[in-house]
């Protein structure tokens, strides 16, 4: 799907369904150097049970073109200028690192709109080492590397992602490239490190929300450690939930990160039997 | 997993795709000879099937033991994933399959195992499917070959019978340039001697029959891909290209004659499901997997991947010896007055000796041919001779093999049809096993004194 936002266009991926309006929403937004294709089982799954899905390309990554925004509130403003452009009034919200800071930023803005708040591999702040700042402003490929390893806990996640036969630290790593190459106005990894790096208003903007927020983190994760988002999760007043995986929860662990997600996220109509009939 | 790089080969080979198994402690890869797989519940087996969860259904296409295989191979020749297939041959397929159809065309390197050049040349050309031949080294010869309907190009990373070194590096750019992906069969070479997608492949297979099992036991493929090449970005430029020149008969833009709409157009074979935006680097391997091993069905049994599991354990340290006995007995025969040449890139002599130095600096296989300077009836004697080597159709084997193609392979073939085919009545292909070097090279001396005497 492809709506005009601020005169680019900007893609969000459906989940296989045509997006409803008058479905419960939920939004989910992808971190650092990534794009939808982060959460395309999950989304798949929720737009198959009831609801209406969009996996976003925030500007400047994969599909939706432009610059990148220079900050969180803009890109949590620019969130809810997507949402007004789908017909959706309210959403629940779901982001995986940089994305679930966006999606903090965005249920602050617009309370009333965020039915529920959902961080994925979260911490605030969410400090970027000024060694890999360097790294990935002067040998982007070379930091692309180092996250790729910080973001993998194991040599094996089964059922693995998108698929049985995918070596998730390739797919990874050739994901954070692709999307490095494909930028044309600068040093997106730099970019994006910069954003999370700078961001300050974790505190302010989780006085202002008011929906239930669940945390979902990674036991392993070396990017954002759990302890790191330990007081975050006490301002938001949020459950909080540890998988075993690293950082890259959506691959590493999508079966339990799917149960997770179920507990949290009302899925209107999860009727075993249409789902059936949809896939003859 | 710690530290700031990728594991090494070795604790890859060793680890990657497999832990140990969380309901029995198996350390080794289990063997999971299961047709197909419990579902928890109606709801889990649709979202099985809609590929909203991902798990396995059915063994042809995937399974346990499969896919560790599948994940290990991707893991050594730096790629996102795997398919595991038949055979070699099944993998070739399944690439061209899932890329090409009936009005496509290839471009492909003369220098090609016979079985690949018969699919290519025959049986492809059967369903539509048309192939130019280049010489691996022609440049010019690969660019001028490309047409609008090429779908992509194809080499032998050391070509047959000669070992031509393919320069990956170039003919990936020509084919880049022309918005085209590179294939090719790694097969001689293994990920231990080259990883052809740090030189610009994009899609890499193997027959695993060879090295990666390495004792000679089953026949398997696989096909991975390195996930760098961007589908979308190449359909978008070919569509622009097609409106640039004209528009059909409708006044619209023919999107479905531009190159790789597989990947990047509604797929009705799958509710309409676009595999770009499903998965923006793995759009390949999804449909290789949901319609090739589907509707194809050339999938490897699980035993086969088991068996492979255990060469490519000691892959690093078979290869090593590989190629350090290959190049000794190489240097050997090159020595012998019975001997006209020695076709083995790691001999200065080689033409390919320099790329191959530069390509593969731990060495460049150890299958390869030479020329003895008889006739027919002496190949046959010098074979029948040997007493150590085996004398059958196979290569990659633990055990030190040899064929004469003048009376095996190409017995239908006079003197002069062998040449065009660059074969002589004394070729003899040799693929060097794990033996002590000092005996094969006794083995190899007892028997051109016998051809000759």
């Amino acid at each position: 799907m492809k709506l005009l936002i601020d005169s680019h266009s900007a893609y969000a991926y459906t989940g296989g369904k045509t997006f409803d309006p008058e479905r419960p929403c939920v939004v989910f937004v992808h971190g650092a150097l990534h794009d939808h294709s982060v959460w395309t089982l999950l989304a798949r799954w929720f737009a198959h049970h009831g609801c209406s899905v969009l996996a976003l390309d925030l500007p400047g990554h994969g599909r939706s073109e432009g610059q990148a925004l220079p900050s969180i509130e803009a890109l949590g403003a620019w969130l809810w200028r997507v949402l007004d452009g789908a017909g959706a009034s309210q959403a629940t919200l779901l982001g995986h690192s940089m994305g679930s800071l966006i999606a903090l930023a965005a249920a602050a803005q617009a309370p009333q709109r965020c039915q529920q708040l959902v961080m994925v591999g979260t911490a605030y702040p969410m400090k970027v080492s000024e060694a890999l700042l360097n790294t990935a402003r002067e040998q982007p490929l070379k930091a692309i590397d180092m996250v790729n390893v910080f973001s993998h806990s194991r040599m094996a996640s089964k059922p693995s992602y998108p698929g049985p036969g995918s070596w998730l630290q390739g797919g990874n790593r050739q994901l954070m490239r692709r999307m490095q190459t494909g930028y044309t106005h600068g040093n997106l990894f730099e970019h994006d490190f910069k954003v999370c790096d700078g961001y300050a208003g974790g505190l302010d903007a989780a006085a202002r929300v008011h929906c239930p927020v669940r945390f979902i983190l990674g036991a392993h994760d070396q990017m954002t450690q759990a302890r790191q988002a330990r007081a975050l999760a006490q301002a938001l007043n949020a459950q909080v939930s540890l998988l075993p995986c690293g950082h890259a929860l959506m691959t590493e662990v999508p079966e339990l990160l799917l149960a997770t997600l179920r507990e949290v996220i009302p899925t209107g109509v999860p009727s075993a039997a249409s789902v059936h009939a949809s896939t003859q | 997993m710690s530290g700031y790089a990728d594991p090494g080969f070795d604790t890859l080979a060793l680890h990657a795709g497999a832990e140990p198994d969380p309901s029995t402690g198996a350390r080794a890869v289990p063997l999971h000879l299961s047709t197909s797989f419990v579902f928890e519940n109606s709801e889990h087996a649709a979202s099985l099937f809609n590929m909203e969860r991902a798990g396995h259904v059915y063994s042809r296409i995937s399974n346990p033991t499969n896919a560790v295989f599948e994940e290990r191979m991707a893991a050594l020749e730096g790629g996102i994933g795997a398919i595991a297939t038949a055979s070699g041959q099944a993998a070739l397929h399944l690439a061209i399959c899932t890329l090409a159809g009936a009005g496509s065309h290839i471009v492909a390197s003369s220098a090609l195992y016979g079985g690949s050049h018969n699919l290519l040349h025959y049986t492809l050309a059967r369903f539509g499917i048309e192939t130019s031949f280049v010489r691996p080294g022609d440049m010019d010869a690969w660019r001028a070959a490309i047409r609008p309907h090429t779908k992509l190009l194809f080499g032998e990373t050391l070509g047959n019978p000669g070992l031509d070194v393919l320069d990956i590096g170039q003919v990936s750019e020509i084919a880049h340039a022309a918005g085209l992906p590179l294939l090719v069969d790694s097969t001689l070479t293994t990920p231990y001697l080259i990883r052809p997608f740090e030189h610009g492949a994009d899609l890499v297979y193997h027959s695993a029959t060879k090295f990666l099992c390495g004792h000679g036991t089953v026949v398997g493929g696989v096909l991975i891909d390195g996930g760098s090449f961007d589908w979308q970005a190449a359909h978008d430029r070919s569509v622009a290209e097609l409106r640039s020149r004209a528009l059909d008969s409708a006044g619209t833009v023919a999107a479905y004659a531009a190159r790789f709409t597989e990947l990047c157009e509604p797929y009705a074979g799958f509710h309409g499901m676009v595999f770009s935006e499903e998965s923006t680097v793995g759009a390949f391997l999804l449909r290789a997997r949901r319609e090739g091993l589907r509707d194809f069905g050339a999938c490897m049994s699980p035993h086969t991947a088991w068996l492979i599991l255990q060469g490519i354990e000691t892959l690093s340290l078979r290869m090593q010896r590989h190629v350090s006995n290959a190049q000794l007995v190489a240097e050997f025969l090159s020595a012998q007055p019975q001997v006209a040449q020695v076709g083995y890139p790691g001999l200065p002599a080689h033409p390919s000796h320099a790329l191959a130095t530069r390509l593969m600096p731990r060495g460049c296989g150890s299958v390869f041919s030479f020329d003895l300077k008889g006739d027919r009836a002496q190949g046959q004697r010098f074979i029948e001779a040997l007493k150590i080597f085996s004398h059958l159709a196979n290569v990659g084997d633990c055990r030190s093999l040899v064929i004469h193609p003048a009376s095996t392979t190409h017995f239908r073939m006079d003197d002069a049809a062998l040449v065009q085919a660059g074969i002589t009545p004394g070729t003899i292909r040799l693929s060097i096993g794990l033996e002590d070097a000092d005996d094969l090279i006794a083995d190899l001396k007892a028997a051109l004194k016998f051809a000759f005497k």
